[in-house]
């Protein structure tokens, strides 16, 4: 469950000024749903999520993840998460196996845990083959599949997906899309940012349109076309962004 | 703070680091190979060029002479030489290296040693060049020989003895043990390579485990993960800190290994026996241990102060311009190290002057505890310092996040 009050994110900057990345966003994720936030470049989703994850810390607002405050116990929620992006990367000297084993000791694993997991995911995503090569040395696929290990291995029951199909092949981002649906069917909670409206449709149980930092309109796809009268998800999001939007150059 | 999780960060980065052959050929193999190829390649270099110089049958001119048979006797017995005709162009030839000395004898120079007058012989060399030098000293040597030949009989032509003349003789007497004199010349320069060393052998994996993982895209993923940022930064600085104690006593290592051979190999061929004997360098084991416990603060200061600098950069190559300015700031008091200054109250603050200075002193087995205790607590508060504000970077989203 996650569960967003007001949160808000502002940064300072010298030429810039100070920005409103995220403008008091209230949301709430339920377990064994899909929720999607779908925004342009610049929208906040990226801070948003890093914010869920605690990587960065809110300006105002917070957020409870599995029933933990990402201000007060930080730590606490990241071992109930699991992060995947197209920033977060692999160690190239570390081999497929030795990456998720470095994340699952982090994440507190005793080593007959840790060695039972990891066999079971190995096997589960097909990853024997390349257990042993080093990460530098793997190809597109087989790196985002030990990227989703690594968020695997300590079992978490919120996955958060910042834009994970950015610049993946279409094989390679159909084993992202089918495994975030397996995660839902698991019954984990998921928010996945994106801006591919195909990827929203597809999957989303709940869709967030956020732009210029602000959440503008969330409910069902069914509750979007609703609200909004339009059939075309591209169109509800024009429709609701247009007014806030200023182009990413501005941004 | 978690033991468990520093020491899984820990492990991790000494695999990573283990298998960079950036970091392998800086931090172990350069200090392991620097000192042999130093001593044993450059000694050879040197030896051959000096040897080739001394063996090579020098050319040189003698301008005037010709009323001064004796002086031109004793030139022409000069072994070794080829005395070339001399030309109006000397001047040129010696510039072009084509004749290596030229001797200048004044017209009446004969006469004027007859008349017991002061004669002035000139000769001309190029300065700087090993050739001309050799040339020169043979002929400055034959001319003092004869000069003393010629006192000798002007004496005994007056009935004096040689003491008139030099009435007493003044000569230096060592009486430090000899390892202490090889201390004493060398010690600045242990102290030198060893703080020197540490900050080289720490520079890359402070900068690739820093702005190298911000570069990789892996910062993201790492701080995805339930470790705290306390013990994330103390693991990759503890294994920034054994990449600078590795490389420093890699190099002491292979230096005192180095000065032993070539103290063994002089010690075979009689000429080299001498040179050998002020080179002998007996380290003590507890030296040696007293080096490394005062360089661990120090070590700890660059560690940390380079993890400091390096977080801020964006990528790689921007961590090396940031990190670049701190060799000098290292260099500059750890050259002066190496001039005559003693340590004192005040040099004791002064942070790498004072460990190096110490250095010097810890070599000839000089224990001077009060300066020890200031520069060791000194050197800690200032690791320290440098320690908090790499954990401070460390938890900024501004450094961390710099876009």
């Amino acid at each position: 469950m996650i569960e967003t009050r007001g949160l808000s994110k502002v940064f300072k900057d010298k030429k810039r000024g100070v920005i409103r990345a995220v403008d008091n966003v209230s949301f709430t994720c339920k377990p064994g749903r899909i929720y999607g936030l779908l925004g342009a470049n610049g929208a906040g989703k990226t801070t948003t999520l890093r914010m869920l994850a605690t990587i960065l810390e809110p300006t105002d607002g917070t957020a409870l993840v599995c029933g933990y405050d990402v201000i007060d116990a930080p730590e606490k929620v990241r071992a109930h998460v699991g992060f995947l992006s197209t920033a977060t990367a692999l160690y190239p000297r570390l081999t497929s196996q030795e990456m998720v084993e470095y994340f699952g000791r982090l994440n507190g694993l005793d080593e007959a845990t840790l060695k039972k997991r990891l066999d079971e995911i190995f096997t589960r995503l097909d990853m024997n083959g390349f257990r042993d090569r080093r990460c530098d040395k793997l190809s597109t696929g087989m790196k985002q599949k030990t990227s989703i290990a690594r968020t695997l291995i300590h079992d978490p029951q919120v996955m958060i997906f910042d834009e994970p199909t950015l610049g993946l092949d279409i094989m390679t981002a159909r084993t992202i899309i089918q495994f975030i649906r397996e995660c839902r069917d698991r019954g984990k909670t998921v928010i996945f940012s994106t801006h591919v409206m195909s990827e929203v449709e597809k999957l989303c149980d709940v869709i967030g349109i956020i732009q210029s930092g602000k959440l503008l309109t969330e409910g069902t796809l069914a509750e979007l076309r609703e609200k909004h009268q339009e059939q075309d998800l591209e169109e509800i999001f024009v429709k609701v962004v247009a007014p806030l939007y200023v182009g990413e150059e501005a941004v | 703070m978690s033991l468990r999780n520093i020491r899984v960060v820990y492990r991790k980065e000494l695999r990573e680091a283990l298998r960079d052959r950036r970091t392998v050929i800086s931090s172990l193999l350069v200090p392991l190979l620097l000192f042999p190829i130093l001593t044993a390649g450059l000694g050879a270099a040197i030896s051959a060029l000096v040897g080739k110089a001394k063996e090579e049958i020098p050319k040189i001119m003698i301008l005037g002479g010709e009323d001064s048979p004796e002086i031109l006797a004793q030139l022409h017995k000069l072994n070794h030489v080829d005395i070339l005709p001399a030309t109006s162009d000397w001047k040129a030839k010696v510039i072009d290296k084509q004749v290596r000395a030229v001797v200048e004898i004044p017209a009446g120079f004969q006469d004027s040693l007859t008349r017991q007058q002061i004669g002035l012989l000139k000769i001309y060399d190029y300065d700087g060049d090993l050739k001309s030098s050799v040339a020169a000293d043979s002929i400055q040597k034959q001319l003092e020989e004869y000069r003393g030949n010629l006192v000798k009989v002007n004496l005994a032509a007056k009935n004096l003895p040689e003491a008139a003349l030099k009435p007493f003789e003044v000569k230096q007497q060592n009486v430090a043990p000899p390892e202490k004199v090889g201390a004493a010349a060398f010690g600045g320069l242990i102290g030198y390579m060893v703080i020197l060393l540490c900050l080289t052998g720490s520079m890359y994996p402070a900068m690739d485990l820093t702005a190298g993982e911000k570069e990789r895209g892996t910062m993201e993923t790492i701080l995805s993960s339930p470790i705290s940022r306390l013990d994330l930064v103390l693991g990759k600085f503890f294994l920034v800190l054994t990449t600078a104690l590795a490389t420093a006593a890699l190099s002491v290592t292979s230096m005192g290994i180095s000065f032993f051979v070539l103290g063994k190999a002089h010690a075979f061929d009689k000429a080299g026996a001498e040179a050998a004997q002020q080179m002998q360098l007996q380290i003590h084991f507890h030296t040696v241990l007293s080096i490394f416990i005062m360089v661990l603060p120090v070590a700890v200061l660059f560690a940390a102060a380079l993890m400091t600098v390096a977080v801020f950069a964006k990528s790689y190559k921007e961590a090396q311009s940031y990190v670049s300015p701190m060799m000098f700031i290292v260099i500059i008091p750890a050259v002066c190290a190496m001039l005559p200054i003693d340590l004192d109250a005040k040099l004791a603050l002064v942070p790498i002057l004072n460990a190096s200075l110490l250095c010097k002193e810890l070599v000839t087995d000089t224990y001077h505890w009060n300066y020890i205790a200031i520069i060791f607590s000194s050197t800690c508060v200032y690791a320290a310092v440098a320690l908090f504000l790499a954990v401070k970077m460390f938890q900024r989203e501004d450094v961390l996040f710099r876009s």
